[in-house]
């Protein structure tokens, strides 16, 4: 190779890995195959600069990209070969879709001459996975492909962040072009909105003053946009209540006297009383899902909204919105909190005014605060409260998705944004574990759990031997019921106890699974031994399985029956 | 579908990169929410690395507004505008190939006169014409060889060009 200005002639899989140095990539998630085996051969010489994690399914590589990067705010990488390895990815790419996660997956293709000839292994990757990326891209040319992965890299992480596909065919890795990193990238259709319209944040700092029922409804954005702190400063400076959905968890902490929790279907009774008598709605980063909002008419039904997101598709989409402003969270509140720090005199005369709407949403927490009732078996709320106590709060949470994940909202109570790593929008069941694996390896001085239902956990176990092969320390916390314990809940409340295939009549012996892929298993049966397994559980450096055997039948409250008023709660 | 109050027809137009797999992910848009596109023509524009896609669509007005913003959301998506009947001239072309005889060819020539069409093919038994309006125009046109019995027809989508303001 030449060492004077001329550039250097590589090969493809060459371009792509040191295109991933060049966007900073040190760790990918993959799985080899026929159509990226000439990358793979490629990764040997990068050992040193490019960590790869071999999972066990490709279902897994996705998750666990997804994990890292929703815990570090990096793009998770994933590289996994053509047909059945990319359409394993699916579901991985659709959960990061769904909740806005970065990430660039490459999958490898059959060579360009074979493309559309059924050729082994081959599949349309870009055609199904058109509605599930942010964008994906097909590389038909050497040429292209520096470009393609810098714009990848640019599309995935900037305005409303997702996930997007490379799909590079096997000859365009091992044939050979001169490699010149773009330094920045042309996109004519493709400008996101990061400063908010300034007449539209007075607007909102003025109505944010005047209003006397005023509410922060907080979303994944707030947490996307690292807008934390500008939130909290915004909430502490006007004495505004805050509820937040479920991927908002973390952005605001949950310990804080203007924190009233979750909202929606399993939301709290202040959280969804409030919604329901607040003047004036400012939702931040967050998207209205069915799940927040039941009946959508009675969503807020008293307030006017004001709407921040960065995304103009989101806004106005379920709820009429009276001051849109679409623009980056953390931008966005920074511009809001200078606005008010010109109305000093004005904001202590309003905090004064709304002493009592704030004594009445305390009134409906001591009313109705989150609660179970002890009984001489295992209360699934019970361990997740004792988890949060010995972890301090601290802890990265991956969960499952069912009772075991609403649980986890209700009961662990979140600190710090990028500490709850939950799949809200799809909803995937596996997605816990192999995030965990992700988070772990984003942050190896974390302690890093998945908590599981028993039914979950066994959709992406095989993923045990990843976390024993790189050592990795994650506790799962199985809340076994023996049941789809969501499902069952439903079928109990909605179709009359008919428990319609929800019963997993069969389980493994998670214990002696756990000892099967060299981690260790650990069981609690009665609640006194809940504490010393956990503790055991955080004094061990390896995988661990925990396995709760809790009361079959508890069911997560409150509750809102789908469809219906967020104020007509089911509750304990 | 929830198209029963505001249905009505919209028409887009809409500025995309000329790159392969533009439309899949245009039409994608539709179909994804139970929407029909009436009608589609795409061609390169001076530039011919750009393209215009005119699409011609019927449903409720909200949901319209939700595929516009989404449209804005794709990355090879420059710009995306909706236009009305009022601001902008919009024209369609119709070939239709109809049964003609010595008693019926003087009907034929005045009828395509009144509309401004050509007669672009004659053959013993059946003419075929060409015409260029808009979609009413182009209906009653249909309408109005119907009897006559058409052999065939085929009509482009509709395109559709802003018009500009007039300077006051």
């Amino acid at each position: 190779m030449e060492h004077n200005s001329k550039k250097e002639i590589i090969t493809g899989s060459k371009i792509i890995l040191e295109s991933l140095i060049r966007e900073g990539v040190d760790t990918i998630f993959g799985y080899p195959g026929g159509a990226v085996l000439n990358i793979y051969d490629e990764l040997l010489n990068y050992k040193s600069r490019i960590k790869h994690v071999l999972v066990r399914h490709e279902q897994g590589a996705a998750h666990a990209a997804d994990g890292y990067a929703r815990a570090s705010g990096k793009v998770g990488v994933v590289l996994v070969t053509s047909g059945p390895g990319a359409t394993n990815t699916i579901t991985g790419i659709a959960t990061a879709n769904m909740d806005s996660v970065p990430m660039v997956i490459i999958t490898g293709q059959v060579p360009t001459n074979l493309i559309g000839n059924d050729a082994f292994q081959e599949a349309d990757t870009v055609g199904i996975t058109r509605p599930c990326t942010k964008h994906n891209y097909l590389v038909k040319d050497i040429k292209d492909l520096a470009k393609t992965i810098k714009e990848a890299f640019y599309i995935a992480s900037t305005g409303r962040p997702g996930p997007v596909l490379i799909d590079i065919p096997k000859d365009i890795t091992s044939s050979v072009y001169e490699f010149d990193y773009p330094e920045t990238v042309e996109l004519r259709g493709y400008s996101p909105t990061y400063f908010g319209h300034h007449v539209q944040i007075s607007k909102l700092a003025a109505e944010i003053v005047k209003a006397k029922r005023p509410l922060l409804y907080i979303g994944g954005g707030v947490i996307s946009s690292n807008a934390a702190n500008e939130l909290k400063e915004l909430a502490e400076l006007l004495d505004l209540p805050v509820t937040s959905t479920l991927m908002g968890l973390g952005g605001f902490p949950s310990d804080h006297p203007l924190f009233f929790g979750m909202l929606g279907m399993h939301g709290t009774y202040a959280a969804n009383m409030a919604i329901s008598n607040a003047d004036f709605i400012v939702a931040i980063g967050a998207r209205f899902d069915d799940r927040v909002t039941g009946k959508v008419e009675e969503f807020g039904k008293n307030a006017k909204f004001a709407h921040i997101d960065i995304d103009p598709s989101s806004i106005g989409k379920n709820v009429k919105i009276e001051i849109p402003v679409v623009g980056d969270v953390k931008s966005v509140l920074s511009s809001l909190l200078e606005i008010l720090s010109n109305k000093t005199e004005e904001i202590s005369s309003a905090k004064y005014d709304r002493l009592g709407w704030l004594e009445e949403i305390n009134a409906w927490k001591y009313e109705h605060p989150l609660l179970y009732h002890m009984k001489d078996v295992i209360k699934p709320q019970y361990v997740i409260e004792k988890i949060y106590e010995l972890t301090a709060g601290e802890a990265v949470i991956a969960t499952e998705v069912g009772q075991s994940q609403m649980w986890t909202a209700q009961f662990y109570k979140f600190k710090n944004p990028r500490t709850l790593l939950t799949s809200g929008g799809l909803g995937t069941m596996g997605f816990g574990f192999p995030a965990a694996i992700g988070a772990q390896i984003a942050c190896p001085d974390k302690t890093v759990f998945d908590i599981a239902g028993d039914g979950s956990i066994q959709m992406n176990i095989q993923e045990l031997a990843t976390a024993v092969q790189y050592n990795l320390p994650v506790k799962i916390a199985i809340i076994n019921n023996n049941f789809l314990g969501m499902i069952r809940q439903w079928q109990e409340l909605f179709y009359h106890k008919r428990y319609s295939f929800s019963e997993m009549n069969v389980n493994p012996d998670f214990v002696k699974l756990a000892e099967a892929y060299g981690a260790v298993g650990l069981r609690a049966k009665k609640p006194d031994e809940v504490v010393p397994v956990i503790e055991k559980a955080l004094s061990i450096k390896k995988p661990v399985i925990m396995d709760f055997v809790v009361d079959r039948e508890e069911s997560v409250y409150p509750m809102v029956a789908p469809g219906s008023p967020i104020t007509g709660m089911l509750l304990v | 579908m929830n198209n029963i109050n505001m249905e009505k027809t919209h028409i887009l137009s809409i500025h995309v990169e000329n790159e392969s797999g533009v439309l899949t992910r245009v039409a994608g848009l539709f179909s994804a929410r139970g929407f029909n596109i009436d009608s589609i023509c795409v061609a390169k524009m001076l530039d011919k690395n750009e393209s215009k896609m005119i699409i011609a669509t019927s449903g409720d007005t909200q949901i319209l507004e939700q595929i516009t913003k989404q449209l804005n959301r794709l990355v090879n998506v420059i710009k995306v505008q909706e236009l009305t009947d009022e601001d902008s001239v919009v024209r369609q072309t119709v070939l239709i190939k109809v049964n003609a005889d010595e008693t019926t060819k003087s009907d034929i020539f005045r009828i395509k006169d009144i509309f401004g069409g050509r007669v672009i093919d004659v053959s013993r038994n059946s003419y075929t014409l060409e015409a260029t309006g808009s979609e009413r125009k182009i209906e009653s046109l249909i309408d109005i060889l119907r009897p006559l019995g058409i052999k065939d027809i085929v009509k482009t989508g509709i395109i559709a060009l802003q018009r500009t303001r007039k300077q006051s």
